[in-house]
C-alpha cells in the first residue's frame, strides 16, 4: 500500500481541541441538541434536470443556497473527536468550517479550508468524499447519511467567488531564488501556489497549450466548469507564479539543463498521462479511443463545439466505454451528450467493486448510460473501411478477493457475445509517461515507472528533485496530487534554507 | 505567440514559413517535429522542422494547405502571429555515417526530407536523392537538395520534369545502375512509403520511413498517433516518426489518415464560407 498523505501528529489534534473549546463554538453547540441535529435531512445537491443536461455541457450540480448550506451546516454534531478530519488527506479543519457556515461566517469558513487546501472550488465537485471525509463521519458509522461535507465546501469557495472576495495575500519577504516546476496540474499549481507565498521565484513548464492538467484536458466541463479553473489559476499568476505553456521538460529542455539555467530545486507534477490500452486484436480501428484522446479532443481542444472548433470528434450513435472509474463515467457521459442512443459502460466486475466516484455513477444512470457488468472485451471488427463495428465480449463472475481486496472476475468459457458499436473508449486507467524519467539521468523508478520519493519529504533520489502527485502514485486523485504539492513546497523551502 | 518571420509560396499551394520560436530553435536536430496550433480555436498538428537558426530563434516550416488547419496558416502574413508552438519532438533522426544513403522524397514529403539528408551529407555519407511529385509544379526544394546531394533525380507521374515515372521506378533504375545503398530513407505519401520498403525489402536494403498519423498532444499522452510496427503498438510522436520501412503496417495507417474524411470536408467548407475569397482558391484545383 502506499502511503496516503494522512498521518494524524499531535499538533493537529491540538489545534482541533483548541478551536472546539472557543468561545464561539460553545455557545453555537448550544443552540440545538444533538438529537435535534440528528433529525434533520441532508439536504440534496440541486441537479440540473437529466433529460435536460445530456442536451449541454453545462454544470450538472447547482450548488447550495445560503439556506441550503445552513440547514446542511447545523447537521454536524460538532463531535469533539472529528474523524472527518482523519478521512482527509490534507486535514481540513472541517468542523470549524461547518459551525463557521452555521453562524453565517461564509468568508471565516473558506479561509479555514484554505488554510491546507488551495483549491476548495475544485476539490469540493471532484473529491470521493464517499471514501474520505464523508466516508468518515460519524453519521455514516451510524448508518445514517454523512453530513454533505463536500457540497459545503464548494458552496462557500463558490461563495467567496462569485463575492469577488478571493484575497491575493501580501508577499512580504522576497527570496532571490528559482524553483522550476515540472506541470499545471494539481500538484504542480498547488506547489507553486505555496512556494511563491513563501517568496521564491516559480515557474511552472507545462507541455500543453493551457494549465490545469486533468483538471483541464480530462476532467468535463459538466462536472468542473473551465471558468472556475480558469480563475483559480489567475490567483495564482496574481501570487507571482510563472506559467511557460508550450514547454515539454524532456524535449524543450532537461532538468539538467534548467539547472543550468539557474534553477535551484525542482518539483515534478507532471501526472499520470500515458493511456494504457487494452492489447486486444481490431485496437487500431478507427472509432477507438483511449479515454484520454477522446476527452482531450472535448475538453482542451472543445471538439463538442465542432465546426466552430477545428478539432472533430466523431458522434457515435451507439457508444461503448470500457472501465468502471471516474474516468469511464466522464467518457460515457460525454458520448451521450455529444448525442449517443446508446452510451454504455463495459465492466468486467459488478456494481459494487465500480472505483467511480458514487455521484458520477449516479448522474451516469439518471442521464440513461446502461450499464453492462461482468462484461469483458475479447476483440474489435470492424468494416470495410477499418471502422470499429462489434466488440466481442465475454461474460464473467466474480471469484476470491485479489490483492486489491476486490473479487477477482473469472471468465465464463461459451459467453461470448457482440455488441454492435461505432465508437470504442478504452477508460482502464494510465501510467506515468516515460518522457521525464528517461532524460533525467539518476532518477530512480517504482514498478510500472512512478518516480520513486521519501514519503514524508517528497525528495526524490535526486537532491533537489521532488515529485508528488499521480507521477509519484500513478493513478490517485486531485487531493493527494495537491496534498502532496504542498508538502514538497515546504520541504523545498527546508532545502533551500539548508536546514 | 510566436511571430512569423515570412510566410510565402514556394509550389503550388504548398508554404514555406519562418517563425519565432526560440525554445525549439536551440534544441531541435534532424527529424524533430512540431505542434502548431494557428490559431485559438484551432487544432494541434504536426509538422516537422525543415530547418532551424537557434541565433535568430527561428525555426523553418513547409507545409501543404490541404484542410482548414493549413490553410489558416496559409492566410497568415509576416508579422502576425502563430498561437502556438510547442517542441522540438520526436526522436531526431539517427545519423551516423552509412556510406551512400539514398533520399526519396515524395510531394510535401521532400520537406522533411531535407534535414535528415543534410545531415547525412555532412556525417559523411555520399547522398543519392530522387525527388518525385504528380507534376513539375509540386517538385519543392530541389535547388537545396542538389546542393546537398552527390547526385539528385527527379521523376514525375505525368513526364512534366524529370524523367516520367513513380520514385520506385528510380530507385529501381539506381540499383540497376549498380547501385548499393547502406540505407534508404523515404518520406512522401504512405503508400510511396509502402511501395519503397516492398522493394528494398525485396533488395535487403535498410530503410527509414517517417510516419505522419494524425496526432493531438504529441507527447504520448493521447494515442491517437498508434501505428503497428513489427506487429507492435507504437506512438508515433514518442517512438517515432521514423521507424524501419520494413516492420510498418502501411495499410492500416492509410485507413486510420482517413478517420475524419468527413469532418475535413465539413470544417473545410465552413472556413470557405468565412473566407469567399479564397474559395475557388481552395476548391479550384490547379491552374
Ligand atoms: C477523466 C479523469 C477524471 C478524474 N476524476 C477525478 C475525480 O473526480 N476526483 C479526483 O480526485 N481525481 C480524479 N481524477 C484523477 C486526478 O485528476 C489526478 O489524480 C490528478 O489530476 C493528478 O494531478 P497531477 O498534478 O499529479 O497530474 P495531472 O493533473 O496529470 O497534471 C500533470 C500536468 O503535467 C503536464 N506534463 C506532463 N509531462 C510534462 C512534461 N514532460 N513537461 C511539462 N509538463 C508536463 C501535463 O500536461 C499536465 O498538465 C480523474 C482523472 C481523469 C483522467
Ligand atoms: S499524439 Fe498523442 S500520443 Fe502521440
Amino acid at each position: 500500500m502506499k502511503k496516503s498523505a494522512i498521518h494524524f501528529p499531535e499538533d493537529l489534534k491540538n489545534k482541533l481541541r483548541g478551536r472546539w473549546n472557543e468561545e464561539w463554538r460553545k455557545e453555537n453547540r448550544k443552540k440545538m441538541n444533538v438529537k435535534e441535529r440528528m433529525s434533520l435531512e441532508r439536504t440534496p445537491m440541486l441537479e440540473n434536470e437529466p433529460m435536460e443536461r445530456i442536451k449541454g455541457f453545462f454544470e450538472v450540480n447547482k450548488g447550495y443556497t445560503p439556506e441550503m448550506a445552513l440547514s446542511e451546516a447545523r447537521r454536524c454534531m460538532d463531535c469533539p473527536n472529528p474523524t472527518c478530519v482523519l478521512g482527509c488527506p490534507v486535514s481540513i479543519d472541517i468542523p470549524t468550517f461547518i459551525k463557521k457556515i452555521e453562524i453565517g461566517d461564509f468568508l471565516g469558513a473558506v479561509k479555514v479550508i484554505k488554510e491546507t487546501n488551495s483549491l476548495p472550488a475544485v476539490c469540493g465537485r471532484v473529491c470521493p468524499q464517499e471514501d474520505q471525509c464523508e466516508g468518515n463521519c460519524i453519521y455514516t458509522k451510524m448508518g445514517k447519511k454523512p453530513v454533505a461535507i463536500g457540497n459545503l465546501e464548494r458552496f462557500v469557495a463558490d461563495y467567496e467567488r462569485t463575492q469577488g472576495a478571493v484575497e491575493v495575500p501580501e508577499i512580504k519577504i522576497k527570496k532571490n531564488k528559482k524553483i522550476a516546476i515540472v506541470g499545471a496540474g494539481p500538484a504542480g499549481l498547488t506547489a507553486a501556489g505555496e512556494l511563491a507565498k513563501m517568496g521564491y521565484k516559480v515557474k511552472i513548464f507545462e507541455a500543453l497549450h493551457k494549465p490545469g492538467g486533468v483538471l483541464v484536458y480530462g476532467i468535463p466541463e459538466f462536472r468542473l466548469p473551465k471558468a472556475i479553473l480558469e480563475k483559480e489559476i489567475d490567483y495564482m499568476k496574481k501570487m507571482g507564479v510563472e506559467i511557460i505553456t508550450d514547454f515539454v521538460i524532456g524535449k524543450t529542455a532537461t532538468i539538467d539543463e534548467l539547472r543550468k539555467e539557474g534553477y535551484e530545486a525542482f518539483f515534478i507534477g507532471s501526472g499520470a498521462g500515458a493511456p494504457w490500452f487494452l492489447g486486444l486484436p481490431g485496437e487500431e480501428l478507427n472509432g477507438v479511443y483511449s479515454a484520454n484522446e477522446y476527452l482531450t479532443r472535448v475538453n482542451l481542444m472543445k471538439a463538442f463545439k465542432f465546426p466552430e472548433f477545428d478539432t472533430p470528434i466523431p458522434r457515435g450513435k451507439r457508444v461503448a466505454v470500457i472501465g468502471g472509474g471516474n474516468t469511464a463515467m466522464d467518457s460515457v457521459r460525454t458520448a451521450k451528450r455529444l448525442g449517443a442512443e446508446h452510451a454504455m459502460i463495459l465492466y468486467r466486475r459488478s456494481r459494487v467493486e465500480m472505483p467511480a466516484r458514487i455521484e458520477e455513477a449516479k448522474h451516469a444512470e439518471e442521464e440513461g448510460i446502461e450499464f453492462k457488468f461482468l462484461t469483458n472485451p475479447k476483440r474489435f471488427i470492424g468494416d470495410e473501411d477499418g471502422w470499429v463495428k462489434q466488440v466481442e465480449c465475454i461474460r464473467m463472475k466474480l471469484g476470491e478477493p485479489d490483492a486489491s481486496g476486490r473479487r477477482r472476475p473469472i471468465p465464463i468459457p461459451g459467453s461470448e457475445h457482440l455488441i454492435d458499436v461505432d465508437i470504442v473508449i478504452i477508460a482502464i486507467g494510465t501510467k506515468p509517461n516515460p518522457l521525464i524519467p528517461n532524460t533525467t539521468p539518476g532518477l530512480e523508478l517504482e514498478k510500472w515507472g512512478e518516480i520513486k520519493v521519501n514519503w514524508d519529504t517528497m525528495k526524490t533520489s535526486i537532491p533537489d528533485v521532488f515529485a508528488g502527485g499521480d507521477i509519484a502514485r500513478g493513478g490517485a486523485t486531485v487531493i493527494l496530487a495537491m496534498g502532496d504539492g504542498r508538502k514538497a513546497a515546504h520541504e523545498i523551502d527546508k532545502y533551500l534554507s539548508g536546514e | 505567440m510566436y511571430k512569423i518571420i515570412f510566410n510565402r509560396p514556394i509550389a503550388y499551394k504548398v508554404k514555406h514559413m519562418r517563425v519565432k520560436a526560440p525554445f525549439v530553435a536551440w534544441k531541435r536536430k534532424p527529424g524533430n517535429f512540431v505542434i502548431v496550433i494557428s490559431e485559438e480555436n484551432g487544432e494541434r498538428i504536426p509538422l516537422t522542422i525543415v530547418d532551424s537558426n537557434p541565433n535568430d530563434g527561428t525555426i523553418d516550416l513547409i507545409y501543404q494547405e490541404v484542410g482548414t488547419s493549413t490553410y489558416r496558416m496559409g492566410r497568415k502574413k509576416e508579422g502576425e502571429d502563430i498561437y502556438r508552438i510547442v517542441g522540438p519532438l520526436g526522436k531526431p533522426t539517427h545519423i551516423e555515417k552509412f556510406g551512400t544513403v539514398v533520399a526519396i522524397g515524395g510531394g510535401v514529403g521532400i520537406a522533411p526530407l531535407f534535414p535528415i539528408a543534410k545531415g547525412m551529407m555532412e556525417a559523411g555519407n555520399r547522398v543519392v536523392t530522387i525527388l518525385g511529385a504528380r507534376t513539375k509544379k509540386l517538385i519543392i526544394l530541389e535547388k537545396e537538395m542538389r546542393d546537398i546531394s552527390d547526385d539528385l533525380r527527379v521523376w514525375t507521374d505525368d513526364g512534366s520534369y524529370g524523367k516520367k515515372g513513380l520514385v520506385t521506378h528510380a530507385l529501381q533504375e539506381l540499383i540497376e545502375e549498380g547501385l548499393r545503398p547502406d540505407l534508404v530513407i523515404a518520406i512522401g505519401p504512405t503508400i510511396m512509403m509502402k511501395f519503397v520498403a516492398k522493394m528494398t525489402k525485396e533488395n535487403g536494403i535498410k530503410t527509414l520511413v517517417s510516419l505522419n498519423p494524425i496526432m493531438v498532444d504529441g507527447t504520448g499522452m493521447c494515442g491517437a498517433c498508434r501505428v503497428i510496427v513489427g506487429g507492435k503498438v507504437k506512438f508515433a510522436c514518442v517512438d517515432g516518426p521514423e521507424f524501419d520501412g520494413h516492420l510498418v503496417d502501411y495499410d492500416n495507417l492509410i485507413l486510420r489518415l482517413k478517420a475524419y474524411r468527413e469532418y475535413e470536408r465539413e470544417s473545410l467548407e465552413r472556413f470557405a464560407r468565412f473566407y469567399p475569397q479564397l474559395r475557388s482558391y481552395i476548391f479550384g484545383g490547379e491552374k
